[in-house]
């Protein structure tokens, strides 16, 4: 590869910054006042925020200690999303406000003596800097040539000022990385999504089928709290799991399926709801279309037949699709979240939503709800132009029914090999680090050997800032205003975000930065608002409060406008398909060329002496993005790769011994991971946690500390109906001695 | 009064929020804990049964820090709460050594630190900050002598267990089971 | 498979991954208390007897070391104190049930004894020793006034001392390995060795040192069968404290206990010492040199091991 741009180091700035870093986090480690048992909670100051720490955008205070020093943060009670309990990643958020290792100040790619290397820039300078690469870009290629990845709250402000510009070129991770599959699939059946928060009604469910979703590791904050009411309630769980997660823990029944063959159990649950008549009859009749191709397809898939493929005893197949029918309408096949597995994560949500379905959960009491959603005034800014090209001109006829820009398309569009359309030669990356997130680093890195601009938007000196050519520090979500959260719930809600503390260092909030970039642009009209709290302030006004009032209650919910939560007895409900009907059997699919009701094709298995790499989520980390934080490595500050004992005795491998691993493309893990054998996993399988082994040397806690599964993930199971990325089609092996330098990166 | 804690095993699903709450909440130096969590696993693959516990002080009815403590900083305060008194601990770790929990740390500004029912919070009507956050609820704390209290009424409805009851220390955290 | 981890993590300095909150201060405090005890004792149970002039030693000279020794403890204990400005806080409060109270008082009153004891016999020493001040020497004739009930409280502060030492251990039920009645009579036979071990060192009287090599050989029997019970209680007892033993039976702590505590500071010195009863030449020194090696090295071992012994995890 020929390497126009290296990856830097921002250590090569300098000690003096990394010890004024460490300086001020022992400052902030005892910040304490030692508990004085007995003593009233000082009188504190308390501001209103959301959670930045994952999606699921929990309502919460920001509390100081007398020094004026940010001391906790917890959940507002009047948020539905936490109802004033927040996860430990959110409880724990103080970390990324003392994190010594943040970025300070902006950062410019530089040509020293032969040797890139960044120096600190104004804010004026770098933003000029940036300016100036994106109207040459825009007078030498268009402005299309501009693409944005973007991830979290901050979105709106990149995606206004990027739109303005005039490209559509504009992705986030959460798609084709995450709930794509599912949107897209649930969209083909009922005519809509099922959102974030998911629309899932698990507090009043009498079954609850996991599939996959690892609910108590993932602690999307909602649905955790629910569960455990669930829990108590005695509901059913059945979580389908390969490895012996937390929720099979708590399950009635855990059917440890082989991986990637869940499809074949989807449909032999589906064979026996029809053919024992377990179906909501009346609800089909009344509401789906296509029930009799479905019963027709559906014919030979046996728990027998499953069985054979899933290694699911036919029994437990049986009677766990009895239990769901003895629940329905009140049960709830969980439509998960991170779908993109095996590349036909479309057709297995599709299998998810057709069971659903069947069992009549989709509007009803302990299914899916019908959410609630508010909608904001927006300023009056000049309409963006239609972008001349479009994303889809990048890769014509793929992925046809991707409804966003696939992230892993814009990135190998950017390869000009790769693309058949126009040139990508601009990025800006805001809050998401592409080189743990995306699979298949070395096309990442390879993209961005292409590019003529580079500018990375972030907190921390993750891996992608380390590529950049411009580094533009942005403050923590504790640290600014942003966007009012407006997220479909049981009811309508609006959560404020403002700042607790001034923002450290010489860092800025997102929407300043975009702001004097779009000045700086010609696009300053796209921003009316000096600040962006002017801008909330103008938005509540019209919603009928006031920043004001926010700033004392941070939530404000309003009450539904109709009583349907669920669907009423006799409601005619018109689904907003094409047929007006839940399509079971999907026309829209077959006119595209993809199965209009879903198959099993088998997947490729591991070879002998390799396993299934599959990976999850720790409660206390989000991705890679808290394995710095203080408060929360100090939890867990490594990953490890979960080993069954029958294959750890083949390999002679003990708990807590480091490996190497390496997959079938010979790529290898950086650094070596300790081995924790456990009958927890499959013998098949390894399991590690998603977000481990940073190479940035600046994050001076994750540093060399685990596994990034995303070295691991170089074949990627691309799904062809809306381009989503399945990541579980790598198999790896061990390596007991490290291994040597000559496998490249 | 006697205050008492619960934990129920069941809903627990270790993600160590109480450990980061407690920490927040009560400024337990970061490498430090008052709090933590165990979680054990027996069976073979597939036949598995798991149980998390989140773990402090017990507060014992009979407890050995509080008897061996040369200077009267442990201590029984009102509900049964056991504290220390941070102007009279010498720092000499024999409390320490008696915990047979391993409830006690040595401040790093030299006295010694456990989990104190966050007295702040309780005596002002909140629960204690692990309870409060717990997404699970699956932590429940009052006065065993008020039958009304949250941890009554589970402890009536639930089997429950203690930690080491050969110790003979009478703990009052209890597990459900 | 059976699996337990600590999912939180926890690393809770000096607690974390197991107990080891005392290092070197307390058994070298337990080693200088219970020498200390041992040299008090033997010194007011022959003054007592009126065997002042046959163990002139043993009575007069030995005590010197005494209250150093207690010092040098006194001072090892603060330093292991954290903290170290409420270290007064020991004397204002009497707690019946705390061993280290006991302790902490105990010293309060055996330290100053052992500096009378000593100052009564300077002249022992330096023959032209002189107070300086009259009020000194008024005060010295009341102590030779009442040195038989000096010598009492000598010899009990001493037996509480030496028993002490034991009990301060034994008294957490929380560690297996320490969680036996048998340890305070062994640190007071070892620190009765000790205190034994002092004279012979000091002596040039054989027939003092012949009489405290006896004591010492009747002391190493007793250790010896103190140790043996011990390890019958452990393996009879409970599983943790079966474990507990099993840190010397095949464990971590088997080559380091059996070796150095049993082997060089009890079974050869023995062997030493009956040898020389038998008339065979060995060097002075040698036997109570490994005595004294042998009796700190039993405390260091077993202050450490017991650390390491737990009920969980
Ligand atoms: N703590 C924490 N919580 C989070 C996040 C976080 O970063 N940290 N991220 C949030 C986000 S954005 C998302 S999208 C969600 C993701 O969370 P989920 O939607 O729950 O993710 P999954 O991929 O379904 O869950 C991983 C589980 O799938 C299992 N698995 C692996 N292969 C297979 C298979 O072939 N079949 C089946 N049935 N199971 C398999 C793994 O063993 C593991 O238990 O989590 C959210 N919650
Ligand atoms: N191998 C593998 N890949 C995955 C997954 C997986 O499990 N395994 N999960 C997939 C899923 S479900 C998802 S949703 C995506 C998530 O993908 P990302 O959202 O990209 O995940 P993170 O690694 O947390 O990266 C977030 C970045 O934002 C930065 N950041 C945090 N807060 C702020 C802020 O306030 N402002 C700015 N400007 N930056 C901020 C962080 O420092 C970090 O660099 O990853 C996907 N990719
Ligand atoms: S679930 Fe946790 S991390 Fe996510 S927003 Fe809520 S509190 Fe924050
Ligand atoms: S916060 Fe609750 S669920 Fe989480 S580990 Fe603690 S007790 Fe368990
Ligand atoms: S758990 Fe330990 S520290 Fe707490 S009261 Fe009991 S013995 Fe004392
Ligand atoms: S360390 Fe403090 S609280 Fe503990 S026993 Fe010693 S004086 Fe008491
Ligand atoms: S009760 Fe308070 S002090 Fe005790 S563990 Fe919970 S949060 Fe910490
Ligand atoms: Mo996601």
């Amino acid at each position: 590869m020929t390497s126009r741009r290296e990856f830097i180091k921002i250590t090569a700035l300098g000690v003096g910054a990394i010890a004024a870093g460490t300086g001020m986090y022992k400052a902030g480690r005892f910040f304490a006042l030692p508990d004085k048992p007995g003593k009233v909670d000082p009188d504190l100051t308390r501001t209103p925020t959301y959670c930045e720490v994952c999606f699921w955008k929990c309502a919460g205070w920001v509390y100081k200690n007398p020094e004026g020093r940010i001391w906790k943060i917890t959940g507002n009670e009047e948020d539905q999303h936490c109802n004033g309990r927040f996860c430990p990643r959110g409880t724990g958020g103080v970390g990324m406000y003392y994190d010594g290792d943040r970025l300070k100040n902006p950062l410019i790619r530089v040509e020293e003596r032969g040797k890139q290397v960044f120096r600190e820039a104004s804010w004026d300078e770098a933003l000029e800097h940036v300016a100036g690469k994106m109207k040459n870009i825009a007078s030498k290629y268009g402005p299309e040539s501009i693409a944005l990845f973007t991830h979290g709250s901050g979105s709106a402000n990149f995606t206004t000022l990027v739109k303005a510009f005039g490209s559509g070129n504009i992705a986030e991770p959460s798609y084709a990385q995450c709930r794509g599959p599912r949107d897209e699939a649930f969209f083909a059946t009922f005519g809509e999504e099922v959102y974030s928060p998911e629309v899932t009604d698990i507090r009043d469910t009498k079954c609850l089928v996991l599939i996959g979703s690892h609910i108590g590791e993932n602690m999307h904050n909602g649905q955790i709290q629910e569960m455990s009411d669930a829990i108590d309630k005695g509901t059913t769980i059945i979580t389908v799991d390969p490895r012996f997660s937390t929720a099979a823990g708590k399950s009635k029944y855990w059917l440890p399926i082989k991986p990637s063959t869940d499809l074949a159990l989807l449909l032999s649950w589906t064979h026996e709801i029809i053919y024992n008549e377990y179906y909501d009859r009346k609800y089909v009749e009344k509401y789906c279309t296509g029930f009799d191709k479905l019963k027709e397809h559906v014919k030979d898939f046996t728990p027998e037949w499953a069985y054979g493929i899933t290694t699911l005893k036919p029994d437990l197949i049986r009677k766990t699709a009895r239990e769901m029918a003895n629940a329905s309408p009140a049960v709830l096949v969980h439509p998960g979240r991170h779908v993109t597995w095996y590349g036909d994560d479309t057709q297995r949500i599709r299998a998810i939503a057709i069971l659903n379905a069947l069992l009549g959960s989709w509007g009803r009491r302990g299914g899916f709800y019908r959410p609630a959603k508010f909608s904001l005034a927006q300023p009056d800014i000049p309409k963006f132009s239609e972008p001349a090209r479009l994303a889809q001109d990048l890769f014509p006829g793929k992925y046809p029914v991707a409804s966003s820009a696939v992230s892993n398309a814009l990135i190998d569009a950017t390869i000009p090999e790769n693309n058949p359309g126009y040139p990508i030669k601009g990025w800006i990356v805001n809050a998401t680090n592409l080189l743990s997130t995306i699979p298949n680093i070395p096309n990442t890195l390879k993209a961005i050997q292409n590019l003529d601009l580079l500018v990375a938007v972030d907190t921390m000196p993750m891996e992608i800032t380390g590529w950049a050519d411009v580094v533009l520090p942005e403050c923590t979500y504790l640290e600014r205003y942003d966007a009012l959260r407006v997220a479909p719930h049981r009811k309508p809600a609006i959560a404020l975000r403002m700042p607790a503390a001034e923002p450290m260092n010489n860092s800025k909030p997102g929407y300043w930065i975009t702001r004097e970039l779009s000045k700086k642009l010609g696009l300053a009209s796209y921003f009316p608002f000096e600040k962006q709290e002017d801008l909330l302030d103008w938005q509540l006004k019209k919603a009928g409060t006031s920043l004001e009032e926010m700033k004392k209650s941070g939530v404000k919910t309003f009450e539904r406008e109709q009583d349907d939560l669920y669907f009423a007895e006799d409601e005619n409900v018109v689904f907003p398909t094409d047929s007006g009907k839940i399509e079971l059997y999907s026309g829209y699919f077959e006119q595209l060329g993809f199965d209009p009701l879903p198959k099993y094709y088998p997947h490729e298995e591991p070879p002998e002496g390799f396993y299934r790499l599959i990976y999850g989520r720790a409660p206390m980390h989000t991705f890679g993005r808290t394995t710095n934080n203080p408060n929360l490595a100090d939890l867990m500050d490594e990953n490890c790769v979960w080993v069954n004992p029958k294959v750890a005795n083949e390999w002679g491998l003990k708990t807590d011994q480091l490996v190497w691993l390496k997959n079938q493309d010979d790529a290898v893990t950086d650094f070596p991971v300790k081995v924790r054998v456990t009958e927890r996993i499959r013998w098949d399988s390894v399991y590690i946690v998603h977000g481990f082994g940073h190479t940035g040397k600046q994050l001076s806690r994750a540093y060399g500390k685990g596994a990034s599964d995303t070295r691991l993930i170089t074949r990627v199971l691309v799904d062809p109906v809306m381009g989503g990325t399945g990541m579980r089609g790598n198999f790896v092996t061990f390596l007991t001695r490290e291994p040597g330098k000559e496998v490249a990166s | 009064m006697r205050y008492a804690m619960a934990v129920d095993t069941k809903k627990c699903v270790g993600c160590s929020d109480c450990v980061v709450a407690c920490q927040t909440e009560n400024n337990v130096p970061i490498g430090f804990c008052r709090d933590w969590v165990v979680e054990t696993m027996a069976g073979s693959y597939p036949q598995l049964e798991i149980e998390i516990r989140s773990e402090r002080c017990n507060h014992c009815a009979n407890a050995p820090c509080v008897r061996c403590c040369p200077t009267g900083a442990s201590h029984f305060d009102t509900g049964g709460i056991i504290l220390v008194k941070q102007n009279k601990c010498i720092g000499c770790g024999a409390c320490i050594a008696s915990c047979p929990y391993d409830a006690r740390y040595p401040h790093p500004d030299g006295y010694v630190d456990k989990c104190t029912f966050c007295v702040q919070r309780i005596r002002n009507g909140m629960p204690p900050a692990c309870a409060a956050v717990c997404p699970t609820k699956c932590i429940y704390f009052g006065d065993l002598d008020d039958p009304n209290s949250d941890v009554s009424l589970v402890l009536k409805k639930r089997k429950f267990k203690t930690l080491i009851p050969e110790a003979g220390t009478d703990p009052k955290l209890y597990f459900l089971i | 498979m059976k699996e337990e981890l600590f999912v939180s993590g926890r690393i809770n300095h000096l607690v974390d991954p197991y107990l080891n909150i005392w290092h070197w201060q307390i058994p070298l405090y337990l080693f200088l208390g219970g020498m200390a005890a041992g040299i008090l004792c033997i010194a007011a149970l022959y003054y007592l007897r009126g065997r002042e002039k046959d163990y002139y030693t043993a009575v007069r000279i030995t005590p010197f070391l005494a209250p150093i020794l207690l010092v040098l403890g006194l001072v090892a204990l603060f330093i292991d104190l954290r903290h170290k400005l409420y270290f007064w806080k020991l004397y204002t409060n009497i707690r019946l049930q705390s061993p280290m109270s006991w302790g902490a008082w105990t010293l309060m009153v055996i330290t100053p004894v052992s500096f009378i004891w000593s100052a009564l016999h300077i002249r022992d020493i330096f023959p032209r020793w002189d107070w300086k001040y009259k009020w000194i020497y008024e005060i010295e004739k009341f102590f030779n006034k009442y040195k038989r009930a000096l010598a009492w409280v000598m010899l009990i502060y001493g037996i509480i001392l030496g028993i002490y030492t034991g009990i301060l251990l034994s008294a957490f039920n929380a560690r297996p390995l320490w969680n036996t009645s048998i340890l305070g009579p062994l640190f007071l036979a070892s620190g009765l060795s000790a205190g034994a071990a002092a004279t012979l060192l000091l002596s040039k009287n054989p027939a003092e040192r012949k009489q405290f090599a006896r004591i010492d050989l009747v002391i190493i029997g007793i250790e010896l069968f103190l140790i043996i019970h011990m390890f019958m209680g452990y393996l009879a007892s409970t599983q943790v404290q079966i474990e507990a033993a099993r840190m010397f039976l095949g464990g971590d702590f088997t080559m380091s206990f059996w070796i150095f505590a049993v082997i060089l500071g009890l079974l050869v010195p023995a062997l030493l010492e009956i040898l020389e009863l038998g008339k065979v030449h060995i060097p002075a020194v040698v036997p109570p040199v490994l005595v004294l090696f042998g009796s700190l090295m039993l405390r260091f071992i077993i202050v450490h091991a017991g650390q390491v012994s737990r009920w969980l995890y």
